[in-house]
């Protein structure tokens, strides 16, 4: 198999794992090979800036967009959490598959699908991801191996197990990467997953992003025991928690269990501690969080928190915010070209009868 | 435990779906410290459609209790608590989320009196949102009260009325047997003025929630709006349409929904569900078993149409029944 994964820049001293982001529970993963050259981190790094710059302005064009009702249905906003997608993302290879929820356009957008064609599908569009058939929730593309926003919680989960089923069972080393939240490790999916996977030494990677809260309610009330990763490693996987805003570590974790997994140790588990800065859910009052706390956690922006890391000058950081509000702006008006899908389509897709 | 008497629940002079259901809640709460709520986020959040705002802060979280992610989980524990004693009301979000509780609705909950030659009551209330219409997409938009209503062992309700949303939880919560009582997305917000109990007040039987003599409209719970909505078009243009409520799904009310054809001699029913096999397709083989001789027309289905229902308006407008497709289907009817 000819993998074309990207070689990791070796960190900085200066990108030290932050408190809290523990040893993993069962040692299990290989060092990153070492050492290009110090132009090349901060390349890399930059395209992790641009990547949470496009994302960030997607979104808060989509609640332009909402608010306008040009958009419709429920939208998760991913503001935030930038740095666990671009992070994992580049951890990952063209081969690998991910599958994903409903807060996903991060997910996506990382992922390389194409900004215009997760637009058009949040427009409903035929140009769009899904062939507008699925919105914010069900962005897919196959060809980039993205298997989908799903709203079901947990649902994802046992899938993605069948996909890293696959290439174990037909010899491919490749990894499947499946992003939930901590409010899905209370659901039976997660669980029954979780066993099959380490029982079978799946390659699959389990990325928790793990932002406190499962819509109003609380890690707390959510968890009796609130240590996510502690659990997950109960199943016989190497799990670990990782500080979701540092865009480095989360890519540096990711590798990590990327590397464990191809070497053949089986199944690994990320808890992301990550947060949102917006409410769930267009929908959502966010009566349930203290003005407070959600100030401390702007304060770890992801976004300024990595740029923050580049050399001085080494980016203009209006510039490229700019540049992504450019292309968000170029996919809002093919978005807004483009056709719908005629009504005397709606069976297609139903099954390839239809198709 | 005993129970109390009910304190007097004053209602506003206008009142909605969203607000009778909560003040139903209220009413069952007071009069019974057996009944307690439990779902996702029924706490401080009020429920994912607002319908249990304010009532954790009266009755606290031992009873308005918060669950995690874990339909099978809850559910489950509803129906035990329910054999223990208790009259658990148990919020499912949308009926989408209950497919992960189904073993236990089915399996349990519908079976365990039958099982247990008779030794096993489960007397829960099951409530959650349905159907479609807000640009939700396939996995959110599901109507699937026709399956539920195939369950022998459980009662299932869809309450279209502000008063049957204020007034089929106390006569559920009364029945030794599971209820499941589906409450559609599109009626929350909807809004009227409150009216009393009437005297005579059942959750068994089907209800004409308006008289005609050319066609009768069969329908229940989120369509029934539209149906009547037809029937309004029809008698613009001098057709007379009996809308027929169902309110019951399980069992069904067929005694009421004879008469009506034996009334009107044509038929169309009307559900948001798919069309094969679906609640439509039932009440269409008891009009065939009851009222075969009284038809003057075959009867005819406005259906969900079969495909899980797309994200785009234009298209999920098309994926469910609609004014227009119903006053065409009583058109045909009435030939
Ligand atoms: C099985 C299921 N139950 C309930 C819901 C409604 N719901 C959607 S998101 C959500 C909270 C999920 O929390 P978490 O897993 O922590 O993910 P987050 O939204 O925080 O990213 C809930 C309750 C659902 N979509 N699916
Ligand atoms: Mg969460």
């Amino acid at each position: 198999m000819n993998r074309a994964r990207k070689q990791p820049p070796e960190p900085r001293a200066d990108h030290a794992p932050a408190a809290g982001s523990a040893a993993p529970h069962r040692a299990a993963a290989r060092e990153a090979p070492a050492e290009p050259a110090v132009s090349e981190e901060t390349k890399h790094l930059l395209e992790l800036v641009d990547q949470m710059l496009l994302i960030r302005a997607f979104e808060e064009r989509c609640v332009e967009l909402y608010s306008s009702g040009t958009i419709r249905g429920f939208i998760h906003l991913y503001i935030g959490e930038e740095a666990v997608a671009v992070g994992v993302n580049a951890a990952l290879s063209p081969d690998d598959a991910v599958v994903s929820t409903y807060r996903e356009h991060g997910h996506a957008l990382a992922r390389g699908v194409p900004v215009d064609a997760v637009m058009a599908e949040m427009f409903g569009k035929a140009t769009g991801c899904s062939h507008g058939r699925g919105g914010s929730m069900h962005l897919f593309d196959v060809q980039r191996r993205f298997y989908g926003g799903n709203a079901i919680v947990g649902g994802g989960l046992p899938i993605a197990a069948g996909l890293a089923l696959a290439d174990r069972m037909t010899g491919r080393s490749r990894v499947t990467c499946c992003f939930f939240g901590d409010g899905a490790v209370a659901e039976g999916e997660f669980h029954e997953t979780a066993n099959l996977a380490a029982l079978w030494d799946l390659p699959l990677l389990l990325v928790c992003e793990n932002n406190l809260y499962a819509m109003g309610t609380p890690l707390e009330h959510e968890h009796a025991q609130t240590d996510l990763a502690m659990r997950a490693a109960s199943y016989g996987m190497p799990a670990w928690a990782v500080d979701g805003m540092d865009a480095v570590a989360v890519e540096r974790a990711a590798r990590r269990a990327v590397d464990g997994i191809l070497a053949g140790n089986g199944p690994h588990f990320l808890e992301m501690r990550t947060y949102r800065f917006r409410a769930h859910s267009m929908y959502d009052p966010d009566r349930y969080r203290d003005k407070a706390e959600i100030e401390r956690w702007r304060e770890r922006d992801p976004i300024p928190l990595l740029a923050g890391r580049l050399p001085a000058g080494a980016a203009d950081l209006q510039e490229m915010r700019e540049r992504a509000a450019a292309a968000v702006d170029r996919a809002v008006a093919a978005a807004e070209a483009a056709p719908v899908e005629p009504v005397e389509d709606l069976y297609r897709f139903v099954s390839h009868e239809g198709s | 435990m005993t129970a109390s008497a009910p304190a007097p629940v004053s209602g506003p002079e206008k009142t909605s779906f969203r607000e009778e259901l909560r003040a139903a809640m209220r009413e069952a709460l007071l009069a019974d410290d057996r009944v307690f709520l439990m779902g996702e986020d029924v706490g401080k959040y009020g429920g994912a459609f607002g319908v249990s705002l304010g009532l954790v802060e009266e009755f606290g979280p031992e009873r308005i209790r918060d669950t995690p992610l874990s339909e099978s989980g809850f559910v489950g524990a509803g129906i035990g608590a329910a054999v223990a004693g208790l009259r658990p009301i148990v919020e499912i979000m949308t009926v989408n989320f209950s497919l992960l509780a189904l073993d236990q609705i089915l399996n349990n909950a519908a079976t365990l009196l039958h099982m247990s030659g008779g030794q096993v009551s489960v007397p829960v209330v099951i409530r959650m949102t349905t159907g479609a219409g807000r640009q939700l997409a396939a996995q959110h938009s599901h109507s699937l009260e026709g399956w539920y209503a195939g369950i022998p062992g459980i009662r299932v309700l869809s309450p279209g009325t502000l008063q049957d949303a204020r007034h089929m939880l106390a006569p559920a919560l009364a029945d030794p047997d599971p209820v499941v009582i589906f409450e559609h997305g599109s009626l929350y917000n909807a809004t009227g003025p409150a009216e009393p109990r009437p005297e005579s007040f059942d959750i068994v039987s089907a209800a004409v929630r308006r008289s005609g003599h050319d066609v009768s409209l069969i329908s229940h719970g989120g369509s029934l709006p539209k149906v009547l909505a037809a029937a309004e078009a029809l008698a613009a243009e001098g057709v007379s349409a009996e809308v027929l409520d169902l309110r019951s799904l399980r069992p069904l009310d067929g005694a009421a929904i004879a008469a009506s054809v034996a009334r009107t001699h044509r038929a169309v029913v009307v559900d948001e569900g798919w069309r094969t096999g679906g609640l439509a397709a039932e009440i269409s083989a008891r009009i065939a078993e009851l009222a075969f001789y009284d038809l003057d027309a075959q009867v005819e289905r406005v259906c969900g149409a079969e495909v899980p229902v797309p994200y785009p308006k234009h298209l999920e407008d098309a994926a469910i029944p609609q004014v227009p497709d119903i006053v065409a289907a009583a058109r045909r009817a009435v030939g």
